[in-house]
């Protein structure tokens, strides 16, 4: 879903640039909190795991923005929101940099759609569906793969938020066919993503669920967790 | 996994624009982006001066036009939209070859055609000159927070064993018997994907509590931070580049 440059005009993205630096700033804040001796290699695999995912995309024609997996929903799962809308930031940072891939000036509109607005809303259910749901394993894997297909499709409706704000050709009325077209496409790679995201995190679950961020809160700790080198600076 | 810190684009050599430092490019290539982004699109002379400006940095970093354009190819899908908007554009119709195209959307087609591709060729330029080790000091000393380059810098090192970690399973599948071929491999691939997840992570903990027991302390040595960073010459030096862009964009907004 990455939004090339030119696609969206100068001040709207300076706007979400903005937006999404303000938002980061947070994370930043408190995602060094959370990030310990079990978190930090964690982060990382996460990301990477992300940049592999994404690498395989395709076009979608009448939007002008790739289709692919966002991993906002496993990051959240396994790391947190805090730290896993920074993986996925820092995801989407490296790409921009270094492979091209969604313009340098368009950043603030990719990681306000896919790190933040994917993130945030796949947390949100998360948080919510583990409460509803029974403690089982098919519990989880429900809310793995629910938080994973529906934040995708939020993720895609703030293209076209920002595609209605400040889209540089005016698509008449058009726009809901994009949304329409955004949310088709985007509910079929969600049920992609879903299942990737629920196999990886009950594997995980089953192995080592001390390693699973969003099951800390439903269980007693047991060691405090050793803050990590250089966590805070 | 021993192998060098490069990446796939990295072009070893050692041209000025190799030695210049990252955190330097990084910021010129930003401003670049940001100066072609802000170009009103009729201006059609700016962005063959942009190009051309490209084509000058290209050419001292030493890296070849066709090396360039074909790993600008990852722009494809936003070419592919770029065709369809004279089709899906409303307001004023023209007669093109025969065909009725929207007039804004042509524009719109050649705005993002221009704007993309000088940003990716951009990006380009900045991956080809610099290792990804060179690109996590830069953002350090640009002041980026801890915990981003923290994320960066893992990232890039579990990149090798993820894809290590993929390989080995690969290879345990077929000696045991199994045959992956494009859609029958799906199956043992998905079954595959959360092993491979945690696999992938024990090897990355034991590198990490290996990084950690030789002093490692949430940021690269400081060896890496002192040795070379940009002297205020450099700074100018590639300040030429941000600066002609800016111009160009600058003259662009007063003339249209």
């Amino acid at each position: 879903m990455h939004i090339s440059n030119g696609i969206i005009d100068g001040p709207v993205a300076a706007v979400f640039a903005a937006l999404a630096l303000a938002a980061l700033t947070v994370c930043v804040l408190r995602g060094r909190r959370d990030l310990d001796d079990r978190l930090a290699p964690m982060a990382g695999l996460v990301a990477a795991f992300i940049f592999a995912v994404q690498m395989l995309n395709f076009p979608i024609f009448t939007a002008g923005v790739s289709g692919h997996l966002l991993g906002g929903a496993l990051a959240a799962m396994l790391v947190g929101p805090w730290v896993g809308a920074l993986c996925v930031a820092v995801v989407l940072v490296v790409q921009a940099l270094i492979f091209g891939d969604g313009g340098v000036a368009m950043l603030g509109l990719n990681i306000t759609n896919m790190a933040l607005l994917g993130t945030a809303a796949a947390y949100a259910l998360i948080a919510l569906l583990l409460r509803v749901l029974p403690r089982t394993r098919a519990g989880l894997a429900v809310t793995a793969f629910v938080a994973a297909m529906l934040s995708v499709v939020v993720a895609s409706q703030g293209f076209v938020l920002q595609y209605w704000l400040g889209g540089t050709t005016d698509l008449g009325g058009n726009l809901a066919g994009l949304a329409g077209t955004m949310a088709g496409v985007h509910l079929l790679i969600g049920i992609g993503e879903g299942l990737i995201t629920a196999t990886t995190v009950l594997t995980v679950a089953k192995v080592r669920p001390d390693l699973v961020y969003a099951l800390r809160s439903l269980r007693t700790p047991a060691v405090p967790a050793v803050p990590v080198a250089g966590g805070v600076r | 996994m021993g192998a060098g810190h490069g990446h796939v684009l990295y072009r070893e050599s050692d041209s000025p624009v190799h030695r210049l430092p990252p955190e330097v490019k990084i910021v010129a290539m930003v401003v670049f982006t940001i100066a072609v982004v802000a170009t009103p699109r009729e201006a059609f002379w700016a962005f063959g001066a942009y190009a051309v400006l490209v084509a000058v940095v290209a050419a001292l970093a030493r890296v070849g036009p066709r090396w360039l354009l074909s790993r600008a190819l990852i722009e494809l899908p936003f070419v592919l939209f770029a065709v369809a908007l004279p089709f899906l554009g409303s307001g004023d119709r023209i007669e093109v070859l025969g065909l009725r195209l929207s007039e804004d959307g042509l524009h719109g087609a050649w705005n993002i055609l221009a704007k993309g591709t000088l940003g990716v060729l951009a990006s380009l330029l900045l991956a080809a000159t610099t290792t990804t080790r060179d690109l996590i000091v830069g953002l350090d000393r640009l002041h980026c927070p801890q915990v981003l380059t923290q994320i960066a810098t893992f990232m890039l090192r579990y990149l090798d064993v993820l894809v290590g970690e993929a390989r080995r399973m690969r290879v345990a599948r077929i000696s045991r018997g199994d045959d992956p071929r494009f859609l029958w491999q799906l199956r043992g691939f998905a079954a595959g994907i959360g092993a491979l997840f945690l696999r992938a992570f024990e090897r990355g903990e034991r590198v990490y509590l290996a990084m950690l027991s030789r002093g490692y302390t949430g940021r690269m040595p400081a060896v890496w931070q002192g040795e070379g960073a940009a002297s205020a010459g450099q700074w100018l030096v590639a300040a030429t580049v941000p600066v002609v862009a800016a111009s160009i964009a600058a003259t662009a907004v007063v003339l249209s």
